[in-house]
């Protein structure tokens, strides 16, 4: 058993292990604190795929970015009781969701079993494209129209949050 | 250093944590919980993602999980906002007491 297989596995289990923690928990703040958990796992997939600033971007801009806006959200909400938090859980949807997603994984599991991909190996030149500088040499050479317009992308949402989160406009203010 | 972890593996990870995010989209009422199980789906995707750049050598699949990764932010602050307004509106965040749009 050599390190590989030891760290794929930790990391592994951990993420499926925090993924249903996020959805299985009561407490929308234990479910935020999971999924900071299972981002940092993905993290780790990712370094043990030779892709370190990927593996990087995950902790910074999810761990750090995305999941401090959710966690302000939970907290701007206010919801106040426990009672308000505590879900009332419908057993014939979470049957019926369940199997269906379960029909899912099988698919997807059934057809990966019939025709493996064969790929045992990472590539020869997996740990030059996971470098800063590969990353940054492609961003913006052959991927720049598509970089650009991710920061139009990202304008317009920044717009449209400060437009959907103010108080309603007739209020003023 | 090359690894010994075939890219199935990888792969079937990556669609239990992508069922993982669904049966949370459908078993969920709280639209926040909703919202992080959409994360989870995406994270899964951006997973196989990088996994097939690794195996491949092509550095185009960890291109899209920066642009995957971008289009979240957007969505995160756009959901969140609409989260809020919702809030303030029906004084609730669970998705099946909001029925304005049914009828």
């Amino acid at each position: 058993m050599n390190i590989q297989v030891i760290l794929f596995s930790v990391f592994a289990i951990g993420a499926v292990a925090s993924a249903i923690a996020t959805i299985s928990s009561r407490n929308p703040v234990a479910s935020a604190m999971s999924l900071v958990a299972h981002f940092f796992m993905l993290a780790g997939l990712y370094l043990t795929l030779e892709a370190q600033f990927v593996a990087a971007v995950q902790v910074l801009v999810y761990a750090g970015a995305i999941m401090v806006l959710v966690v302000f959200v939970i907290l701007l909400l206010n919801l106040g009781k426990e009672q308000q938090l505590a879900e009332r859980g419908s057993v014939i949807r979470l049957t019926l969701g369940s199997f269906t997603a379960g029909l899912f994984a099988l698919v997807i599991i059934l057809a990966l079993v019939a025709s493996p991909t064969g790929l045992n190996h990472l590539a020869m030149n997996a740990v030059d494209i996971g470098t800063t500088e590969a990353i940054g040499q492609s961003l913006f050479t052959q991927y720049l129209f598509p970089f650009e317009s991710v920061s139009l992308l990202l304008l317009a949402a920044l717009i449209g949050a400060v437009i959907l989160a103010k108080r309603s406009m007739k209020e003023g203010a | 250093m090359m690894t010994s972890i075939p890219l199935d593996y990888y792969l079937i990870l990556s669609a239990f944590l992508f069922v993982t995010g669904i049966i949370g989209v459908i078993t969920r009422r709280n639209a926040i919980i909703i919202f992080m199980s959409i994360e989870l789906m995406l994270n899964a995707v951006n997973l196989s993602m990088v996994a097939f750049s690794a195996f491949f050598g092509d550095i185009a699949g960890q291109m899209f999980v920066f642009f995957i990764m971008a289009v979240a932010a957007a969505e995160a602050a756009v959901g969140l906002a609409i989260v809020l307004a919702l809030f303030r509106r029906k004084k609730s965040v669970y998705v099946d007491e909001v029925n304005i749009m049914k009828w």
